[in-house]
């Protein structure tokens, strides 16, 4: 559809929500990222049945494991879109780039820039 | 199984305050399978401790490893090279892994990071139930393959007492009254008068209380 | 110490019994008991002593016994199996009888997550049963539980509890036959509420003649407010609050709640003495003893043997 969402997201795509295990995640953010939104298929549309409810419970627990690491639960969370809402996704991607611009930069890097 | 959990984050970066350099030491069996200590519990606990130091602005260097298991030694000599560099080891084995690396391995600094609770079953994928004891003497025979010293909260071994309400245990409603399971199948197997059988006091110096236990075969020993 | 206390003699006597129930107080205060005591002296045949009941530490049931007993009342001692060893409880045992006690009454004891102490270590070494065997072993054998033999033998008239409304039902009339057997000589019961329930079970009672060999002495619990029924009802493992006693009391004004609990306690009461093979009333209404004479006097159970 050509629609714009913002520059600062990269997309990777994966053949189910449920591919995506908290260990990558949790790496991202070790690296530096600042934030990461797990898009899956509306629930009940699964291809594999329930892989999308995997990533919901792995999202839930993931944010739990990131608190604890002094990481925002903020900045991961799930969304579930169907293939054809490309406007939903578009909104989706503004509206979280939003929310980790309030957030601020990973904490991971956050004495680095300070130095800097 | 010998089911563990991990201890909570806050306590095992608390162990970890005074170290920059260690080893996560997984193990492959029990707690793999309880999803506590296995090679996937370990990367996610060393990549939460990285994050963590660095928001801190500290250093941490984390060697990941899991091996079989940690109650044998021929499986803790796959480590013995690489282990004196670390200044602690922060094993996620049960009680015995964790005690026994140190055995093995007397002058490195060993940390539990589980809490090992139970040797129990996997009753389905993500809950853990225990279900032995290890009295030392058992009498699963005379109780139709339901353990009273384990499911009953109070150790009954003439059951139930007067606190069993709907099958359920006085102290928490979601754990089954062990007698009411045992009585169930005596009912099933044509077996009551098996329930008026009095059942005399335990043998406990065989469980934990005769003191720490061991077993010997000289048949295996050279 | 030889010979029978009151309750024994006013069971073997054919009387229809009354005994009630004294809690101990949370502190080194004599005191306490000897006013419950002299409140309920004359208006029954012997005084349960709970032993830190619901698991919340209190003066210990065999001191408090003794307190009651140099007053010249019967104590019936309860002792529960979460707290003590085989070693302690044998050794109580001796203790009690040497000093004059002549009950005790068996029972497992509710799970320490009730109480005070949630962390402490539970023991449960022996369970009721298997305490109650142990008891007559000791009495009438004359052996210790390790076989070896004792001096001189303790002289315990053995008392057990069983809750009719427990599950599974079937079988509570089974438990008590295994407690008859292992060698108690009476059962007070968890309190009644559930008439019907109650003439069931003492009617599987009485087909397994268990009637004959032990007194059932049933459970009264006067209610003082709705607010106690439904606690009761919703707290208590093992409790049954029939829907028809909760209605009778929900829209009363307080005061006449308790008027008409007490009601309902004497109707239970007068069926109860109706009951082929109940030997007697229990009493237990913690917190409120001051109530007891007059249940007693309004019974028709007054003045005691």
């Amino acid at each position: 559809m050509r629609l714009s969402y913002p520059a600062n997201i990269k997309i990777i795509r994966i053949p189910c929500s449920g591919r995506m295990d908290v260990i990558h995640i949790l790496k991202a953010f070790e690296g530096g990222i600042d934030g990461v939104c797990i898009v899956g298929c509306m629930e009940g549309d699964c291809h594999y049945l329930t892989g999308n409810l995997r990533a919901k419970k792995r999202v839930e627990y993931l944010k739990k494991l990131l608190y604890e690491a002094g990481i925002e639960a903020e900045r991961v969370a799930m969304f579930n879109v169907s293939s054809s809402e490309g406007i939903k996704f578009a909104e989706i991607a503004r509206g979280f780039t939003e929310t980790i611009r309030a957030l601020g930069p990973n904490p991971v890097k956050l004495k680095k820039h300070k130095e800097g | 199984m010998i089911v563990a959990e991990r201890k909570p984050f806050q306590e095992i970066e608390k162990m970890l305050e005074p170290y920059s350099k260690i080893m996560i030491l997984g193990c492959n069996e029990c707690v793999t399978v309880c999803a506590t200590g296995g090679a996937k519990e370990v990367a996610i606990l060393a990549s939460q401790l990285r994050i963590r130091r660095k928001s801190k602005d500290r250093y941490i260097e984390i060697y990941e490893k899991t091996i079989e298991r940690q109650c044998d030694r021929e499986y803790l000599e796959e480590i013995k090279d690489t282990i004196d560099g670390y200044e602690a080891v922060l094993s996620l084995a049960c009680g015995c892994g964790i005690q026994f690396l140190g055995e093995v391995y007397e002058y490195i600094t060993v940390l539990p990071g589980v809490n090992t609770t139970f040797m129990g079953v996997t009753e389905r994928h993500g809950f853990w139930t225990e279900r032995c004891q290890g009295c030392g003497n058992c009498i699963l025979d005379k109780t139709m393959g339901i353990c009273p010293i384990t499911r009953c909260a109070k150790a009954i071994m003439n059951g139930p007492c007067g606190g069993s309400q709907d099958g359920r245990c006085e102290i928490d409603r979601n754990t089954p009254c062990a007698w009411n399971l045992i009585i169930d199948r005596y009912k099933n197997k044509g077996m009551m008068d098996r329930y008026m059988e009095i059942m005399p006091p335990k043998d406990w110096s065989t469980a934990r209380d005769g003191g720490p236990r061991k077993m010997q075969r000289e048949d295996l020993e050279i | 110490m030889s010979g029978s206390g009151n309750l024994e003699r006013v069971l073997r006597s054919g009387r229809f019994v009354v005994t009630a129930e004294c809690g101990p107080p949370r502190g080194a205060d004599g005191e306490t008991i000897r006013k419950k005591g002299d409140l309920l002296k004359d208006y029954v045949d012997a005084v349960n002593v709970t032993d830190n009941q619901t698991a919340v530490v209190r003066m210990s049931s065999l001191a408090s016994s003794l307190i009651l007993k140099d007053m010249g009342i019967d104590p019936v001692m309860q002792m529960v199996c979460r707290d003590r060893n085989r070693i302690a409880i044998q050794s109580d045992i001796l203790g009690a009888a040497a000093l004059g006690i002549k009950n005790i009454l068996c029972l497992s004891g509710d799970h320490q997550r009730f109480g005070d102490h949630k962390t402490a270590k539970n023991v449960f070494d022996l369970d009721s049963v298997q305490l109650i065997n142990c008891l007559k072993t000791m009495r009438d054998e004359g052996r210790f539980l390790s076989g070896e033999e004792i001096e001189i033998t303790p002289q315990i008239f053995i008392g057990c509890v069983e809750n009719p409304f427990a599950d599974p039902f079937e079988i509570r009339a089974m438990r008590l036959a295994k407690k008859a057997h292992a060698g108690a000589q009476f059962c007070q019961t968890q309190c009644v509420f559930n008439i019907k329930k109650f003439k069931e079970w003492m009617e599987m009672v009485r087909d397994m003649g268990i009637h004959e060999k032990l007194s059932i002495i049933a459970g009264i619990t006067p209610l003082r407010s709705y607010n106690m029924a439904i606690y009761m009802k919703k707290n208590v493992p093992g409790m049954d609050v029939p829907d028809d006693i909760m209605e009778r009391l929900k829209d009363l004004p307080k005061e006449k709640a308790s008027d008409d609990g007490i009601e309902i306690a004497l109707e239970i009461i007068a069926e109860m003495k109706n009951i082929k093979g109940v030997n007697g009333i229990h009493i237990m209404a913690i917190g409120w003893e001051e109530i007891i004479p007059h249940i007693v006097k309004s019974a028709g159970l007054y003045p005691r043997p």
